[in-house]
């Protein structure tokens, strides 16, 4: 790929290793203390026995099934939205010359700068006027029409060369038909990469979920993972650890499977 | 006939961003002029009111002061961990796709995770930072009880968790870096630290001024953490502006004044844009 590859001198080479080492071992410590008794969390010992407990116990402390389904519910819905809302808009700046474009177009950027976690004592009063607090739907309502996805949606499309959409219409595609036929397909990597920012993004999401719900019914896994892991709770390390890592696992499991198309796509996000 | 399907697409997604960003940006403006209502005392208009008790809020002035050290402690220290990470994985060592994964995956991992494992480290007597002081005979130390450490252990755990994020960065523009620059320095047998310091960090440098905007902004926005590790404490030691709304809107039910709190952090967020988009506006003499 690249012309120069050169070869990392061996100290910096050793230090690399180092920082890598100390980077994995709060993860890896967490991992030892998950898979052991919790006599031993605090106590070094290689050949310690292996364990299980924890991770059942964590499971049946806190509704942690019930905190799976919710998060599953919320990722999936957040991105059909995105998916189709993101679309539409981007397909709409991309190609139609209607009139105000630039000026929406700035306002829909202002998202990126201003986002709905900023806004939390205003969005909160708008959703008891909505009825929707405490449900899933009004933790990801005001995610669904995404600034990122729009934008990104528009930079892909804008990339298609006109003369494929012109030989859809004149073989008789209708606008609609266009866009699924010909852009959509066309942006099955950009809809990957996005995919991917916004599942991580949103099974990760804190505080607007913590502040929105307030029933087990309702809480993601990690407004679960927060109230599970508080000190006055009194759960014992090891099951704290096995909780996390459950909270995780999906998230860490995809990303040492698509490691590389993580990072790219993450990389995406950030320059946008 | 293309205005009105241009508008058409637009609608659903238009109706959403106004619902829930503009129209609460501009609501909470408005707000942060009137008095919190109750039941007895319905919201009226109190024009600067708001700002003055701002103004003479020390809780106020000491969250500004914990978020700029904070954003102070953080920010250099990921930034330059960052770069090291990027140099080290763009060349040729053993295990380098490890080494990479190792870098990156705290940034795929939740705030909440993260301050739960970390925890412990900070735990007195029974944290693994205690336990291995002790083997070296340091005294116990409470970690996150000490106003005058909290914030340096919150720090460590922000640049754990960011700097392989901004890494993938400067891996990206180092490898769109010509290899000609480094073939020509190697010809003139320039070192590996002055190659670095003369030719890669000055053409890192739209890299940097980037991915310094983005830490800033998230320095303003992510406090996850302190729900779980602190909760603003000891005596507010480590609390940050967002935490500090939400403490006043959904603890104290001071409405009013968690918007004009939100206003002035929606004025930093405004000020972080314009600079952005004039490095943007920069960026373009790089290339």
């Amino acid at each position: 790929m690249r012309v120069l590859d050169r070869e990392l001198p061996l100290l910096e080479t050793a230090a690399a290793w180092l920082l890598a080492i100390l980077w994995v071992a709060p993860l890896a410590y967490a991992f030892w203390a998950a898979f052991h008794p919790a006599a031993m969390a605090t106590h070094f010992d290689l050949f310690g026995p292996l364990t299980l407990d924890n991770f059942r116990k964590a499971w049946t402390y806190a509704p942690f099934p019930r905190h799976f389904l919710n998060t599953v519910i919320l990722v999936t819905m957040v991105l059909a939205a995105q998916l189709v809302l993101c679309t539409l808009a981007g397909f709409a700046f991309a190609r139609f010359d209607f009139a105000g474009r630039n000026i929406a177009f700035g306002l829909v950027l202002v998202q990126l700068m201003v986002m709905p976690e900023v806004l939390i004592v205003e969005n909160y009063i708008t959703m008891s006027k909505l009825g929707l607090v405490d449900t899933i739907l009004g933790i990801g309502l005001p995610y669904m029409a995404s600034a990122f996805g729009i934008f990104l949606m528009r930079q892909t499309f804008k990339t298609i060369p006109r003369e494929l959409e012109d030989a859809a219409r004149v073989e008789g595609c209708s606008m609609m038909g266009v866009l699924w036929r010909v852009y959509v397909p066309l942006a099955r990597p950009t809809y990957l990469a996005y995919a991917l920012v916004s599942v991580s993004y949103h099974w990760n999401n804190f505080l607007w979920p913590l502040i929105i719900t307030n029933s087990v019914n309702t809480r993601p896994l990690t407004v679960g993972l927060a109230i599970f892991g508080a000190p006055e709770s009194g759960v014992d390390w090891a099951v704290i650890s096995a909780g996390t890592l459950m909270a995780v696992s999906p998230l860490l499991v995809a990303f040492l499977l698509f490691q590389r198309q993580f990072m790219q796509s993450f990389m995406q996000a950030g320059i946008k | 006939m293309r205005n009105v399907y241009g508008w058409l697409l637009l609608t659903p997604a238009a109706i959403l961003l106004i619902g829930f960003t503009h129209y609460p940006a501009v609501a909470t403006l408005y707000d942060s002029f009137f008095s919190t209502g109750t039941v007895v005392r319905p919201s009226r208009f109190v024009g600067l009111a708001n700002y003055a008790a701002l103004a003479d809020d020390p809780i106020f002035w000491q969250v500004l002061r914990n978020n700029l050290y904070f954003a102070a402690a953080t920010i250099p220290t990921s930034i330059a961990i960052a770069m090291l990470m990027a140099i080290w994985v763009n060349d040729r060592l053993p295990a380098r796709a490890l080494v990479r994964m190792s870098y990156f995956t705290p940034t795929i991992l939740p705030m909440v995770a993260v301050a739960n494992l970390w925890l412990f480290f900070y735990t007195p007597q029974i944290g693994l930072i205690d336990k291995f002081g002790a083997l070296f005979g340091a005294a116990s130390h409470n970690w996150l009880g000490d106003p005058s450490t909290v914030l340096a252990c919150l720090a460590v755990m922000t640049v754990w968790k960011e700097a392989g994020f901004f890494m993938i960065f400067y891996l990206a523009a180092l490898q769109s870096l010509p290899p000609e620059i480094e073939e020509a320095a190697k010809i003139e047998g320039a070192s590996r630290w002055y190659f670095f310091r003369r030719v890669t960090f000055p053409l890192l440098m739209p890299t940097t001024l980037f991915v310094l905007v983005n830490a800033t902004i998230n320095s303003f926005k992510l406090v996850d953490h302190l729900f779980i590790l602190t909760k603003g404490g000891p005596d507010n030691a480590s609390n940050l502006l967002l935490y500090y709304i939400y403490q006043v809107a959904f603890s104290f039910f001071e409405t009013s004044y968690a918007s004009t709190l939100t206003v002035v952090l929606l004025a930093m967020l405004a000020a972080m844009a314009i600079v952005q988009f004039l490095l943007i506006e920069k960026r373009v003499h790089y290339r």
